[in-house]
């Protein structure tokens, strides 16, 4: 019989694929161009509502909502990309959260007016209600399951950042903006498809999160703060360290809930503090 | 600022920079119109000035200084809370209540500015957020100090000077967190207008070039930050005093983003620009109060847009360019 | 008292794989007029960066007159007499130039950390900014914002400021850098009439200027000194022509 604890870190694990996908599209824009986005979570939870109306109102089955939710997503966040971000790239820290804090309020105040302030539930398929028994661990189907989106969401990832040209212009422009500019690399287009791109992550996690921590107008910001702690602990810029911060967080998360219920949230909070006074720029951060 | 002559000498030039305009004199004046015109309003207008006292300690560390905090709601609930337990286990007279409030305040703020001034950028604002949720959490499992959700009990604060009842009319609060306001925007302005106020004004203009002139900048920032988390608290100290009730809200993100959103709203850096937005925000919200909360954040949400979009130094800064222009410059 | 103001011993620095300081030595007599000189990416501000305390060194000393001051952090070299201008102007924009110098002698004299006075009181403090800045023919505009001031305006209050904090060793990084030519003539009276005390080390680019100040000249390419001498020695060195082809203006 294997141990509970194990039971607690695949939770914690499966919990942080979440994290990790909601989060890496955020600390790849930061790390690219410093654009504090707080809106992030708020394209998440549109891709949560695609998927909602789309399985619920049109009957898709789940798995074809996924990505329509991811390029919904994507294609929301050009828009905006377009229209607001793209003047506030060179303002200052404080400007561009307050900007993007407004959008993400404007964006749970729409939710509520069109989908009510109650948790959204929908019916995945039978055969991802179940779970396995390994070894006396019950492993919920649906779990293992983001857990595999996650580990193939990074492999792909990586594998576009370390072997393609997009890749290496990413890199190039996280690593010195002014350089990657002067060698010819047009970084704002750079910058506008990675955040597409990290944006319909986002949305792809929001859709998952459904099953897993439920759907309401909130979601964008209580999500928001399990974000910035993964990506400041993880370090901007890198797709590694989301994954291992998201992981970290996600155990510390689901084991702490589960063997000191009386310190709730208190952990998570703790651990990012610590981590960032003893390395400011996150565990894999660049500055 | 208008330019003055330019046979003023140096020093003069100076000392007319911090001299009181007119329109400051009218501003102070106007406040004391609500115990005329809206005498039944003043509950809401010491909550008004409570705000704004709160917006004027976030104005000397963001405005001034360019430190963002998205914590500093932890201060003014410690002072809210030292306030509350001070009149409960020692004695209640209000102005030693808020001094004591102000003092411990100030010593969090003191260890915290170690930590605070060592960050910029993201790390700061996650630290001060992460800071900010951590006293949250701690003061809900405290419930046996803190009352956790059902607020503090047992608060007892005596008359003023032994005569004047906070009572639910509100004449007595509102002429108390008045007059501390008043006082502490005294020695706010004094500050602003002394060296140390000007090292900050160089601290928020280019952080590149206070250490080339020998300037000791993560000093000034522990200075400054201590001061302002001694003021948040003594905003918390009146709030607890006036309301006799203290609870978890006073630590809240909310409170630390909605003292955000004043501050911006009337502009920071220009110390009356936390006053006018917390006025004009807590009347806003006095006035809408009966819709739901996700849909006043939504207007919020708009302005904030509108704001950074089109207004960047708030109503304030605005205003003073509507004016320079008008002079015709 | 040493007679050398500012040395260096084996300062290295690499970002990674590139490097940008290779093991420099260089030795400033007091009152000297030293410039540097290199190509664009030799690194010479780097230099100035590493002698003030801005980037560590990966190794290597810095000796400002007998003191070890390679541990001390940027604004405490400042305070022991070491200050530099910036290539780039970094300015407190929304000050005036009155102000800004104030805020500099204030640090000087410590009394920056002072709120409860007025600056309106300290009078001397004032007074003494004024001079500098009416020495640096800054007088008539100090009540205008910096933003608004013309760019030759501005290198002009660079070059105030570092003099505010009574510097011993000054590096001026491309002092007229950006200037027009018919406002550069205030630029380089100023140079001329800094103090023989005053030991000064000036990055330039514009050779006429090299050779009407400097009686040292220090070429720096790839991050190593390439070679230093008087300024005939460094006009006949066929090996520095060659470091600078295309370079048009050489005596």
């Amino acid at each position: 019989m294997l141990p509970p604890v194990l039971g607690v870190l695949f939770d914690g694990i499966a919990y942080g694929m979440l994290l990790f996908l909601l989060s890496v599209g955020l600390s790849v824009t930061l790390g690219l161009m410093n654009f504090v986005n707080l809106a992030h979570c708020a394209f998440a939870m549109l891709g949560g509502y695609v998927t909602v109306t789309l399985m619920n109102v049109l009957h898709w089955p789940f798995f074809v909502t996924l990505p329509a939710a991811f390029l919904a997503a994507a294609l929301v966040s050009v828009a905006f990309e377009r229209m607001l971000y793209r003047r506030l790239y060179r303002a200052s820290d404080l400007d561009q959260v307050l900007l993007t804090i407004g959008i993400a309020f404007v964006s749970v105040a729409a939710a509520a007016w069109f989908f009510g302030t109650t948790q959204q539930p929908i019916d995945v398929p039978a055969y991802m209600r179940g779970s396995f028994n390994v070894f006396g661990l019950n492993i919920a189907a649906y779990r293992l399951f983001l857990v595999c989106v996650g580990v193939v969401v990074t492999i792909v990832l990586i594998g576009t950042l370390e072997y393609t040209r997009f890749g290496a212009q990413v890199r190039a422009a996280v690593d010195n903006q002014r350089m990657a500019n002067g060698l010819g690399i047009n970084v704002e287009r750079t910058f506008a498809i990675t955040f597409a791109l990290g944006s319909g992550l986002a949305g792809l996690g929001g859709a998952l999160a459904i099953e897993i921590v439920g759907l309401d107008p909130n979601f964008a910001f209580t999500y928001l703060v399990y974000v910035l702690i993964v990506v400041s602990v993880g370090g901007l810029g890198s797709i590694g360290g989301s994954f291992a911060a998201a992981c970290l967080i996600g155990i510390s998360d689901i084991a702490g809930k589960y063997y000191v219920p009386e310190l709730g949230a208190f952990l998570i909070y703790l651990v990012m503090v610590v981590v960032l006074m003893w390395r400011p720029a996150g565990l894999f951060g660049k500055r | 600022m208008p330019v003055t002559a330019v046979s003023a000498s140096p020093q003069q030039y100076l000392q007319l920079l911090s001299r009181w305009h007119p329109l400051e004199i009218a501003f102070w004046l106007a406040t004391l119109l609500p115990f005329v015109l809206f005498p039944t309003y003043l509950s809401l207008g010491s909550q008004i000035a409570v705000a704004a006292l709160f917006a004027l300690s976030l104005d000397l560390i963001l405005g001034y200084a360019g430190v963002v905090s998205l914590g500093h709601a932890a201060f003014f609930g410690i002072g809210a809370y030292s306030a509350g337990l001070f009149s409960k286990f020692v004695w209640g007279e209000p102005f030693s209540g808020l001094l004591v409030a102000a003092a411990i305040a100030a010593l969090v703020g003191y260890a915290s500015s170690f930590i605070v001034a060592r960050f910029r950028h993201l790390t700061l604002i996650m630290i001060t957020l992460g800071l900010g949720l951590l006293l949250h959490e701690a003061a809900n499992s405290a419930n046996w100090l803190t009352g956790g959700s059902d607020g503090l009990q047992g608060i007892n604060i005596w008359p003023l000077l032994g005569l004047f009842k906070f009572d639910l009319y509100g004449t007595t609060a509102y002429a108390y967190a008045l007059g501390v306001l008043f006082i502490v925007f005294l020695m706010a302005r004094r500050l602003i207008n002394s060296p140390f106020g000007l090292a900050l004004r160089g601290i928020r203009e280019n952080w590149v070039r206070m250490p080339a002139i020998g300037a000791n900048s993560r000093g000034h920032i522990r200075k400054i930050y201590t001061i302002s988390a001694g003021v948040a608290g003594v905003a918390g100290a009146v709030i607890a005093q006036t309301t006799s009730t203290v609870s978890l809200e006073a630590l809240s993100f909310e409170r630390s983003a909605d003292v955000l959103v004043m501050l911006v709203l009337g502009g920071a850096g220009r110390l009356y620009g936390g006053l006018v937005g917390a006025a004009i925000f807590m009347i806003a919200r006095d006035q809408f109060s009966g819709i739901a909360p996700q849909y006043w954040y939504f207007w919020i949400g708009i302005l904030l847009v509108a704001v950074v979009m089109f207004l960047p130094n708030g109503i304030l800064g605005g205003l003073s360019k509507i004016i320079t222009r008008l002079r015709g410059r | 008292m040493s007679a050398t103001a500012l040395s260096t011993r084996g300062l290295s620095m690499s970002f990674g794989s590139l490097v940008v300081a290779r093991d420099i030595e260089l030795s400033l007599p007091v009152g000297a007029r030293y410039a540097l000189i290199g190509p664009n990416g030799a690194g010479k501000t780097t230099l100035i960066n590493l002698m003030t305390g801005v980037l560590t060194p990966k190794t290597g000393k810095i000796f400002l007159g007998n003191d070890d001051i390679t541990a001390l952090e940027p604004q405490s070299r400042v305070r022991r007499g070491l200050a530099r201008t910036f290539q780039i102007n970094t300015l407190f924009a929304g000050l005036n130039p009155l102000e800004a110098v104030t805020l500099a002698v204030a640090e000087r004299r410590s009394i920056a950390a002072k709120f409860w006075q007025k600056i309106a009181t300290h009078k001397e403090v004032i007074e003494e900014a004024y001079e500098i800045l009416v020495k640096l023919k800054l007088g008539d505009c100090c009540y205008q914002p910096t933003r608004e001031l013309p760019y030759g305006r501005q290198r002009l209050l660079e070059i105030a400021l570092a003099l505010a904090t009574k510097p011993k060793v000054l590096l001026l990084d491309e002092p007229a850098a950006g200037v027009p030519r018919e406002e550069s003539g205030d630029i380089f009276e100023v140079v001329a009439s800094l103090s023989n005390e005053l030991t000064l080390l000036f990055i330039e680019h514009d050779m006429h200027v090299v050779f009407r100040f400097a009686t040292h000249i220090i070429v720096l390419v790839g991050g190593a000194i390439f070679t230093q001498g008087s300024p005939a020695d460094i006009a006949a060195d066929p090996g520095v022509r060659e470091v600078y082809l295309g370079n048009r203006k050489h005596a």
